[in-house]
């Protein structure tokens, strides 16, 4: 696991297929690290929410700006106010 | 009305203005085709996908407006990954077509099936897989409006064979005017801008693509005569500022001049227009401008700080930018930063070699660029000869030079030059090729002779595959491992079995007389150029170096 801290991505996005790979996609390509993903429809169905758990350093901000630029992503912003520890128990559910 | 997702698409793609497509059929594009051919598109029959990607290429790099190429699914998908990938790396607007196996066989290892979607994700600003014949109507017109907006891109639409043969009735066909989104440029922020500029002691403009693809070459240089800048251009920006102005620098970086390399650590401000800090312009970044303060304005948010930290940026369209910036900027003459530039260029001059040998590289390109008509387009492959263009042909417009900047494909030169001389018909075009480059992408003579165009190839042949050559000698204790070719062919043979005319200049009396005949006479020319394989492409910024310590090219080597 890593030593430092962690923060939250929030994304509202489009609901179709083709999303999760564009995103988790621009990860691997871009060398950002991504240490957990949150996901669910909401409303209608037509969006789904995101939290993606990253690491807390310089390059957030290149992750976000590169988030932006995705066309299914319709909102991102950084949500240091979240709990992060949120993946450290869904960790326990899976351990199960 | 009743049409077919293949009838609809051609439908939607006239009333976008395309007139013409390059591309190869296949198994899961057929019925693509079959509605093509009742269509006023011209279609180009090219002899590999690749090819056909950078026809297209070709197309919108001369003309920047997004140009259509035609694959079927599998292996046509596939040969068009790297066409796709380097529009991608220069910012070029294609819409790449492909065919797909009928929906319900996804994902069963069907005959010629790739995950063309997966494959093309990270090389594309957008992709779609169509699964219902009704997304075109929305997608065609989007993916128009992604490769063209902003930062513009390759767009990839894969298409099922189901879906293209899909009826589907309706009323009326979509209304395609785009909404001009007029963006507000932050006053405040250009105010700042003008501010850092006119207080400078010592400013330089760093521009690249931006400026080419935002058509914002005139309104370039009327800021740096008004404000007595200099100015440096990335391999993508040649072309935006008049070669012979005093304050043109030439391209940075890797292979930039003496001079240009060492102005960029006197300088005070830089002015980085348009450009993203590519790692062969700026040598090791921490060592890049080091006493300057960066003013960055770039149309793609994620370019700003990305590479380079800026001390003030802006993120928009720089055509509007410079128009709110012009008139804040105070007419200054800097006569001691003027003096101080042409100083260095007298002291580190780019070396010319002697004239007398006619067949030297850096002599061919330079007699070229005398004798071309001015409007002429350039289009290079990948190596030592797109290097030496880039250093001294003169490029006065922009568009004029074609050249695979950021991806660096070997076997782009030739079709690219098809694809310009189809969207310019009335033009020249000149592929300078060399030996290696040009077998990547040799079966496009095939088009290129059926076609007749104004094409001429120029192939500086020294059996080798030189920048990597040069930098076995250079880095690698002279073990020129696998840089060498043990044969090569007739290339005069190989163009006449193409029935294309054909030169080689070594074995002319009067090659002068023949490089000005093969660029003058109408239709297509393959010149071979036997060239020395020991000249080096000079001076060069050994990797992980800072341009100011850059090898060779010393006045008195």
């Amino acid at each position: 696991m890593s030593s430092l801290p962690n923060t939250i991505i929030e994304l509202t996005v489009q609901n179709h297929p083709g999303v999760m790979s564009h995103i988790t996609g621009l990860f691997s390509r871009r060398g950002f690290n991504l240490e957990g993903i949150l996901c669910g429809q909401i409303g209608d169905g037509s969006k789904s929410r995101m939290y993606l758990l990253v690491e807390k350093d310089h390059r957030v901000d290149q992750i976000m700006k590169q988030l932006k630029k995705l066309y299914d992503i319709l909102d991102v912003s950084l949500r240091e106010d979240y709990d992060h520890t949120l993946f450290n128990r869904l960790e326990e559910i899976i351990k199960n | 009305m009743k049409y077919t997702g293949a009838e609809i698409l051609i439908e939607l793609l006239e009333r976008h203005g395309i007139k013409t497509i390059a591309g190869i059929p296949g198994g899961a594009n057929l019925p693509i085709y079959h509605a093509l051919s009742k269509s006023k598109i011209r279609h180009i029959l090219t002899r590999h996908e690749q090819g056909a990607g950078f026809i297209a290429q070709g197309m919108a790099r001369t003309t920047g407006k997004a140009a259509v190429c035609f694959a079927t699914s599998g292996p046509g998908a596939t040969n068009l990954l790297t066409a796709i990938a380097d529009a991608k790396l220069d910012s070029i607007p294609v819409i790449a077509i492909t065919g797909q196996v009928p929906l319900k066989l996804i994902g069963t290892d069907a005959f010629q099936e790739v995950d063309t979607y997966g494959m093309t994700l990270p090389i594309t600003k957008h992709n779609f897989l169509i699964r219902d014949a009704e997304e075109l109507f929305t997608v065609i017109p989007e993916a128009f409006r992604i490769a063209e907006e902003g930062r513009p891109g390759p767009v990839v639409i894969d298409i099922p064979k189901d879906i293209q043969k899909q009826q589907i009735t309706f009323d009326k066909w979509p209304d395609l005017k785009r909404e001009n989104k007029r963006q507000q440029i932050d006053k405040a922020r250009i105010e700042e801008i003008a501010k850092l500029i006119n207080e400078s002691k010592r400013p330089l403009l760093y521009i690249g693509g931006g400026i080419t693809s935002s058509g914002s070459h005139e309104m370039i240089y009327d800021l740096a005569n008004k404000n007595s800048i200099p100015l440096t251009s990335t391999l993508m920006g040649l072309g935006c500022f008049p070669p012979d102005d005093p304050l043109f620098l030439g391209m940075l970086g890797m292979h930039g001049a003496r001079y240009t390399n060492k102005i960029l650590n006197e300088a005070d401000l830089l002015l980085a227009f348009g450009v993203r800090f590519d790692d062969r312009a700026t040598g090791k970044v921490e060592k890049f401008c080091p006493d300057a303060r960066i003013i960055h304005i770039d149309i793609d948010h994620s370019e700003i700080d990305k590479i380079k930290k800026a001390d003030l940026s802006l993120i928009g369209d720089i055509n509007a930018a410079l128009k709110s910036l012009l008139p804040l900027i105070n007419s200054n003459k800097r006569w001691n930063w003027i003096s101080t530039i042409e100083k260095i260029k007298q002291s580190d001059p780019f070396i010319i070699p002697e004239d007398k040998d006619p067949l030297n590289p850096l002599n061919i390109i330079k007699e070229i660029g005398r004798i071309a008509d001015s409007d002429t387009i350039i289009t290079t492959d990948v190596g030592q000869h797109q290097m030496w263009t880039a250093q001294i042909y003169p490029f006065r417009s922009p568009r004029t030079l074609l050249t695979s900047g950021g991806l660096g494909t070997m076997g782009f030169g030739m079709p690219a030059a098809i694809g310009a001389a189809l969207a310019h018909p009335d033009r020249r075009i000149i592929c300078i090729s060399g030996d290696g480059s040009f077998l990547m992408n040799i079966q496009e003579l095939a088009t290129l002779s059926e076609l007749n165009l104004n094409v001429t190839v120029l192939i500086l042949d020294n059996g080798h595959l030189g920048l990597v050559r040069q930098q076995q000698e250079f880095f690698y204790e002279k073990n020129y491992m696998a840089s060498k070719f043990d044969s090569n062919p007739d290339f005069k043979a190989i163009a006449q079995g193409f029935h294309i005319k054909s030169y080689d200049l070594g074995k002319e009396d009067d090659p002068a007389d023949i490089l000005s005949r093969s660029i003058s006479e109408p239709g297509p020319c393959i010149v071979t150029i036997p060239i020395d394989h020991t000249e080096n492409v000079t001076p060069m910024v050994p990797p992980g170096a800072g341009n100011h310590e850059m090898i060779g090219g010393e006045k008195n080597e």
